[in-house]
């Protein structure tokens, strides 16, 4: 154990059974899977169309052990306003209500569902799992696509070079919303996934928990590589680990030195075409991102 | 018990109070002319404590019709109502809430579709829905507006039925217009409405259920044809509520699919939907009793059998439709004729986007099957050339 510090266990029980159709190395899958440990059984889930419920639940078989619903890919938000309400009305306080939406069903066409379920104050714990693309249908951009990434509809060519936009960042939306729990995460990092979701669940309130997922066919890699793909993100400082309570911004990992950018981009397929001076123009805008985080923890 | 009550009231009133007597548990709707008042009056209800609903300020309708299908699969009573554009923007939701099966009543005040804007009535809305797999009834009174709204909990909760209810009345000539209506007590409501039991979809962690899964080419079908059958079985659930609801209340509404009115000895037949029938029995009774009305309460499921057999062996027969289906026949025609294709049947087109069908226009429409026209091309009534 050497100095470190004790570790928080991970919860045994399963509530995502195995035998899904989750490709193998499924960053999303695993953050599902992580995050039910953190809720428990007393869960309601709601899911947008995406991977994760066109994986999860080919009729007649099913991966969840806990009641789920699905309805359409942009109004997850709005379904667990719903199901929140009537749980009220039913006098039932006890059960928590989740949110599972992918990037695509969180920040482009669900977005106005889930700026209503926050501003409306929903009792509900929705959490994006971000694999930084349309993976179920073939791997088309999002807004939460990164630059320069290559994407179906953003390839790199002579004229595009990948994604051509900044990633739209939700979780700071979330917190200009007043959402009063806000909180990044990694699958890689499995303790610190589980301990935002369970404080996630404690808020009396809505509480949006954003989750870097890696996706091997998406992005490019092995499937036995997701995990360090993940670490190497934060490591990078490519993401952020950090939580917004009640406003106050806290970094909840900092990399003892933030590794070259490089080494996360070389990794994936889907930065293959990147030029050196593409790569320096990341760095920096990765080195700028990082300034401006410290200083919003030194506040 | 305390008595019935009569009061003056509009079409949207008519409407909420329904869901007052029912005592609705979760409501999310969005304002659209001319529904808005139902939203307000609703609105007004929570706030004074004469009705305990959770009530969601949704962001759309699309979100309004998603958070009542939460509701719903959560196991309490809900309501909804739009119309128009709102109704429009619920399009593809609406096929989940039928087919998860779910005994939403939702309010629709018919009104046209953009574009040129327009928020006069016409069912060019409802009729755009026609094939999401939800009942359709139509009303002709702010009376009906409210015994069918009461009835449609009945309906769409009977367990060979298990689909969402569209209760349909004309935006204005209904929604904004007083009439005397009888308002029966609540626990009378209460007894009618009964315990809602949620049978095959409950979001319980004590028992938990999947909802809304994949369905590949394997399953599809069979559970479209189930939603098929559910429509068929429905037919004769909307009968019998609404002779259960005779028995309680003492009104009806012709057989609670199809209202007959003067059709015995008529030599033509009106088949119409909708406020317009008052005014086609206005001229039956003033000027024509030589003609006959089918008034359509239930558009889905539709009892075209019902109104193959009443046509028969008539002078002429018309319908007058208040949509249209562009490049084609309208779909009232459409339904009568695709069940009675013996029969000649002329087409009408009238009132759409609020122009007024007068009893004038009922006559030209009359005239149109007197004379053969209008069978293989719908004859639009006071329209400009
Ligand atoms: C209204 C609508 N538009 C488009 C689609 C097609 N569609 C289904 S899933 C999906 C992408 C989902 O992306 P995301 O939310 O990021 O989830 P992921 O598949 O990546 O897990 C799209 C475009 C749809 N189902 N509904
Ligand atoms: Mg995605």
């Amino acid at each position: 154990m050497g100095g470190r510090k004790p570790r928080l266990p991970i919860p045994e029980e399963e509530l995502l059974a195995p035998g899904h159709r989750a490709c193998a190395g499924c960053g999303s899958a695993l953050c599902v899977r992580l995050c039910l440990k953190a809720l428990g059984k007393n869960t309601i889930v709601v899911t947008s169309t995406g991977c994760i419920e066109v994986t999860t639940t080919p009729y007649p078989e099913t991966a969840w052990k806990v009641p789920w619903i699905h309805v359409a890919f942009e109004n997850a938000a709005a379904v667990a306003s719903g199901v929140e309400r009537a749980l009220k009305a039913l006098g039932k306080d006890d059960v928590t209500v989740a949110v599972f939406a992918g990037d695509g069903g969180t920040v482009d066409i669900g977005f106005q569902a889930l700026s209503g379920m926050v501003e409306r104050g929903h009792n509900v714990v929705y959490i994006c799992y971000d694999n930084e693309a349309y993976m179920n249908t073939g791997v088309q951009r999002s807004g939460a696509t990164p630059p320069y990434a290559a994407t179906t509809t953003t390839p790199a060519g002579k004229v595009w070079r990948g994604e051509m936009r900044p990633k739209k960042d939700v979780p700071r939306i979330m917190v200009d919303h007043g959402v009063p729990y806000v909180a990044t995460a990694c699958v890689s990092f499995p303790q610190d996934l589980i301990k935002k979701v369970k404080k996630a669940k404690k808020v009396d309130g809505p509480a949006y928990v954003h989750v870097l997922c890696p996706c091997p066919p998406g992005w490019g890699y092995d499937s036995s590589e997701t995990i360090e793909i993940g670490e190497l993100a934060v490591e990078t400082g490519m993401w952020v680990l950090y939580e917004v309570e009640d406003g106050e911004f806290r970094l909840t990992y900092r990399p003892k030195e933030r590794k070259p950018v490089e080494e996360y981009l070389k990794r994936q397929k889907r930065f293959q075409h990147l030029t050196e001076d593409e790569i320096e123009e990341i760095q920096r805008m990765v080195d700028e991102q990082w300034e401006e985080l410290e200083k919003l923890a030194e506040k | 018990m305390s008595e019935s009550e009569v009061r003056v009231i509009n079409g949207n009133y008519a409407a909420a109070e329904a869901v007052r007597l029912v005592d609705v548990d979760v409501i999310a709707a969005y304002p659209i002319t001319p529904q808005t008042p139902v939203v307000e009056y609703l609105s007004e209800f929570i706030a004074n404590g004469e009705l305990d609903a959770e009530f969601i300020h949704v962001e759309s309708e699309h979100s309004a019709i998603s958070a009542v299908i939460g509701a719903s699969a959560t196991g309490v009573r809900v309501f909804t109502a739009t119309a128009s554009q709102g109704l429009a923007l619920m399009h593809e939701v609406l096929f989940i809430a039928s087919g998860m099966r779910l005994p939403i009543v939702m309010a629709v005040a018919n009104r046209a579709l953009s574009a040129p804007i327009n928020i006069w009535c016409d069912h060019s809305d409802a009729m755009a829905q026609r094939d999401a797999c939800w009942i359709q009834l139509y009303c002709e009174s702010n009376q009906e507006i409210l015994d069918t709204i009461i009835q449609a909990y009945r309906i769409a909760e009977h367990e060979d039925v298990l689909l969402p209810v569209m209760v349909c009345f004309d935006g204005f000539t209904l929604s904004h217009t007083l009439e005397p209506v009888e308002i029966p007590p609540k626990e009378k409501v209460q007894e009618f409405v009964g315990e809602f039991e949620p049978t095959h979809c409950r979001l319980d962690p004590e028992e938990p259920m999947t909802l809304g899964p994949v369905g590949g080419p394997d399953c599809y079908m069979e559970f479209k044809k189930m939603q098929d059958e559910a429509m068929k079985e429905a037919e004769r659930v909307i009968g019998e509520v609404n002779r259960e609801f005779a028995d309680e209340f003492g009104r009806s509404y012709g057989n609670g699919l199809v209202e007959e009115y003067n059709t015995e000895d008529a030599d033509y037949i009106v088949i119409a939907m909708g406020s317009v029938c008052g005014t086609v029995k206005h001229v039956i009774d003033e000027e024509r009793p030589d003609v006959g009305l089918i008034r359509v309460k239930s558009y889905r499921p539709f009892p075209g059998e019902q109104i193959a057999e009443i046509i028969q062996d008539r002078e002429g027969v018309v319908t007058i439709d208040r949509a249209h289906s562009y490049g084609a026949m309208p779909p009232l025609w459409t339904d009568v004729k695709a069940h009675a294709p013996d029969v000649e049947i002329s087409s009408t087109i009238a009132g759409l986007g609020g122009r007024d069908i007068r009893p004038e226009d009922v006559l030209k429409a009359i005239e149109v099957a007197e004379k053969g026209k209008g069978t293989d091309e719908p004859v639009w009534i006071n329209v400009n050339a």
